[in-house]
């Protein structure tokens, strides 16, 4: 049956092309916006660590005087003081201390010409806290960031062009005029968007070239990033251990609901601790923050995007309006031969299955137009300058929900046409031949 | 003309009409907050910087390994620099305006004050008003014996001179009287005397749009480190072929320096709103892609009842109607179907631009969107129904007589 309701529909669109190309055409700009919309949204607001996230938190406390009294955010980064100190408690399961920074790379390579690479400044949990793929070697250890040694772990990209992607585990880099050993390959990596440290870029790429923090500070590697400074606050480089300013990233991974507790309370008390000594001033509420609600309450997902999903929408519902209205007209002015198979014993429900079959089909019309139309629109995103444009790409999931939304979209436009098609009365109709 | 049957008429369509309707209110509403927002963007980009923006011109260079002669380096970088043809004059500056990188610090008007007055964008570098082409509005520019190394300040060796220019706005907004030349301030613990005050100058980096003209010169010195940059002011057209053969001087100077940047001014402004650029395109193509969808539905339904009503306009033009009232009447219809479809948009576009100002920080939709909106969806249904209206009226009289 189904398929005699298919060849009728056939039938029928090809009777009126220029209305069943209007129809097709409104649903497949509507899906097509709306995709595109949806998939940078997405995107963008995608989990960075999926398999852990819940188990990454952020502690914060208040270091600063009372000048800044108007601000009652809890700062994002700590002071080198509290964050060594927090470092070398080892109250999480996992932690890292961390600042991005530039260092320039020379290559043995006499034709290369020296360039710039994103770097990391962090401790040796940071890989394994955050899963980070390796392809070659592995992370240093403690004992590295204790003696400051000369080591570095690499980017998969940097690997590619330093060594043509060979494993180079053992072989120096020379950074900033320093020579590192090469410990580690990394895997390709791009946590979207760069949560452990939205100063250098909400959707940046992952660094280049990653050195022991305290091997970095020792070379005065180039240090980059957001600094906030108060009272007597130096930013000079070689003043920044004592500075009062905070400028270094602090995660740790807790992974238990307990853990997260006594880590509260630890925070609490350290909090506390330096209000009662006067290094803080300020009234101290300090937060153990999860990773997902640091990236909401950083609004890292620009509100262009979300502004641009609802117009997306409008636009689809303007689309989908339209829809309704032509199905209507098409559905309406086959009166006559609906009045004809009703008067010939077809049953309301038949006409009514058939008249549904039609707005599937054109659903399935429109859905793979609009997944031709996403397709050319995230295109021409990622030809967009932000540096989240790039990462815009259709996945199998959004590719299903494409089809899946336009089909069931115009199934419910086709609904109220196609019941009033139905209950003509066949009388009427056939009188009027 | 006889808008009782039209009325009528349409009641025995209904839902069609409903639809036509809403199909268009909604249209109405987007558009006209789409078209707002596209305008609202313009006018943000059009936001003067306040610095000779054809005839500069920056370049940032990353060096290799740790120097003790920095300052001695960049005076003599920056002779090269001057010694090349077109070259007007040159210093190295931490920011420009709109630039991607931001000093900032709070600006107070007592010691001690708990609240800063004014959040300003802060720019350093010798001579850096001259060399951006800012305009005095009043005082002076700081004098050579003024400017302090930055990093001698930083660290401690010596204290800033305590003298500050600000931009007209942060003065304006400081000192609402309107004398504040001589007047003191508070950055951090130190005083400083406004010596100057400029006509226009905008701060890097993103924040408030409110903000954008906030900002402060403080006489020091720069060198190329931590985001801070050759600036050039080049002779007209020169740009380009300045920016080639400083960074080859730079080069020639010192072969392990790295120039990590070159940019004509027009560059980094660009850069800093190519993202407001992309959002108007975007609401420019939505707007014209939703017209569009609307005025093919109208082209749709109004041929659908031209066919349906064939023999009703037969029977008129039987009766004595001539073409033109055949016209008139399809394109009453239309007009009608507008208004009540304009009418209900304007509500729409209103509860809209009401969500998107306390969701998204949007000003508020000036009233005289809405009659030109009003007048864009009533032009577009007119022109939509011509084409069906017009073979409405080509219907023959004969037809009537037609089974």
């Amino acid at each position: 049956m189904f398929a005699y309701y298919l060849e009728l529909a056939f039938r029928s669109l090809r009777r009126s092309r220029a209305l069943t190309a209007l129809m097709i055409l409104a649903v497949a700009l509507g899906i097509g916006a709306s995709m595109t919309t949806l998939t940078v949204l997405h995107v963008l607001s995608g989990d960075p660590l999926p398999e852990r996230s819940g188990s990454i938190y952020m502690p914060r406390m208040d270091p600063r005087d009372l000048s800044h009294a108007e601000d009652t955010k809890l700062p994002v980064q700590v002071t080198w003081i509290d964050g060594m100190r927090l470092l070398k408690d080892r109250r999480a399961d996992r932690q890292a201390l961390m600042v991005g920074g530039t260092v320039p790379v020379q290559s043995d390579d006499q034709a290369m010409d020296p360039f710039i690479e994103h770097a990391r400044y962090t401790t040796a949990d940071f890989f394994p806290m955050f899963a980070v793929p390796f392809r070659y070697g592995q992370p240093w250890s403690d004992a590295e960031d204790e003696s400051r040694a000369h080591v570095a772990v690499i980017g998969a990209d940097l690997n590619a062009r330093l060594f043509g992607g060979t494993n180079s585990v053992g072989r120096t880099i020379r950074a900033n005029g320093a020579d590192l050993r090469i410990i580690g390959v990394l895997d390709v990596w791009r946590p979207v968007p760069h949560f452990y440290d939205i100063y250098t870029g909400s959707f940046s790429g992952s660094e280049g070239v990653f050195v022991p923090l305290s091997t970095a500070r020792a070379l005065e590697m180039g240090r980059d990033g957001g600094i906030s400074c108060w009272g007597e606050g130096s930013t000079a480089e070689n003043e920044m251990e004592r500075a009062s300013c905070t400028w270094l990233q602090y995660w740790v991974q807790l992974d238990s609901a307990a853990h997260l507790e006594a880590y509260r309370r630890y925070l609490d008390g350290y909090a506390h601790e330096q209000a009662a000594l006067g290094r803080f001033q300020r009234p101290q509420h300090p937060e153990v923050t999860g990773l997902l609600a640091f990236l909401e309450e950083q609004k890292v997902v620009p509100s262009d995007v979300r502004l641009q999903v609802w117009l997306a929408l409008g636009f689809f519902v303007v689309c989908l309006v339209n829809t309704v209205g032509l199905m209507l007209a098409k559905f309406m002015r086959r009166a006559g031969e609906v009045g004809v198979r009703r008067a010939l014993g077809a049953s309301r429900r038949s006409v009514f299955a058939q008249l549904l079959t039609e707005a599937g089909l054109i659903g399935v019309a429109g859905g793979v137009g609009g997944l031709i139309l996403a397709w050319a629109g995230l295109a021409l995103v990622r030809r967009q300058p932000d540096a989240f444009a790039r990462l815009a790409h259709l996945d199998l999931a959004m590719l299903v929900a494409t089809l899946l939304l336009s089909v069931i979209a115009t199934l419910i436009a086709g609904l109220l046409p196609a019941w009033r098609a139905c209950s003509i009365t066949p009388a009427l109709q056939l009188k009027s031949q | 003309m006889q808008i009782g049957p039209i009325l009528s008429t349409l009641r025995r369509h209904r839902f069609t009409c409903t639809l036509l309707v809403l199909q268009i209110a909604l249209t109405c509403a987007i558009v006209c907050n789409a078209v707002f927002l596209v305008r609202d963007r313009l006018a943000w980009m059009d936001t003067p910087s306040g610095v000779d923006e054809e005839r500069l011109v920056r370049i940032e260079v990353g060096d290799i390994g740790i120097h003790t002669d920095m300052h001695a380096r960049t005076l003599a970088d920056l002779a090269a620099l001057r010694e090349i043809p077109g070259v007007e004059d040159a210093t190295v500056a931490n920011s420009v305006p709109f630039g991607d990188r931001s000093w900032n610090s709070g600006v107070g008007l007592q010691r001690d004050q708990h609240v800063s007055s004014l959040n300003t964008g802060n720019f350093y570098g010798e001579r850096i008003g001259e060399v951006m082409g800012v305009q005095l509005a009043e005082g002076r520019w700081f004098r050579p014996d003024e400017y302090r190394w930055m990093d001698d300040v930083v660290s401690a060796k010596v204290k800033v001179a305590p003298s500050i220019i600000l931009s007209k706005d942060a003065a304006d907004r400081l000192f609402p009287d309107g004398h504040p030349i001589g007047r003191s301030v508070f950055v951090g613990d130190n005083e400083m005397r406004v010596v100057g005050v400029v006509k226009r100058l905008s701060r890097a980096g993103g924040g408030d749009r409110g903000q954008a003209a906030f900002s402060t010169m403080v006489p020091l010195r720069e060198y190329p480190a931590m985001g801070a940059a050759f600036l050039l002011r080049v002779k007209p057209g020169e740009a380009d072929r300045v920016l080639t053969a400083a960074a080859a001087k730079l080069r020639q100077l010192d072969p392990r320096r790295v120039v990590t940047g070159k940019q004509r001014y027009s560059d980094i402004r660009d850069a800093y709103f190519a993202s407001d650029r992309a959002m108007a395109v975007l609401l420019v193509g939505v707007c014209i892609a939703l017209l569009t969808v609307t005025a093919l539905g109208i082209v749709g339904l109004a041929s659908f009842w031209v066919g349906q009503r064939r023999r009703q306009i037969g029977v008129r033009r039987a009766l004595g109607a001539r073409r033109v009232d055949v016209l008139r009447y399809f394109q009453t219809e239309n007009f009608l179907l507008a208004s009540i479809g304009i009418g209900v948009g304007m509500v729409l576009a209103y509860g809209i631009n009401l969500l998107l100002m306390w969701q998204y920080e949007v000003p508020r939709l000036p009233l005289v969107y809405l009659p030109a909106g009003a007048i864009i969806l009533w032009l577009l249904g007119q022109a939509a129904v011509l084409a069906p209206a017009l073979r409405a009226a080509a219907v023959p009289p004969v037809v009537a007589t037609r089974g």
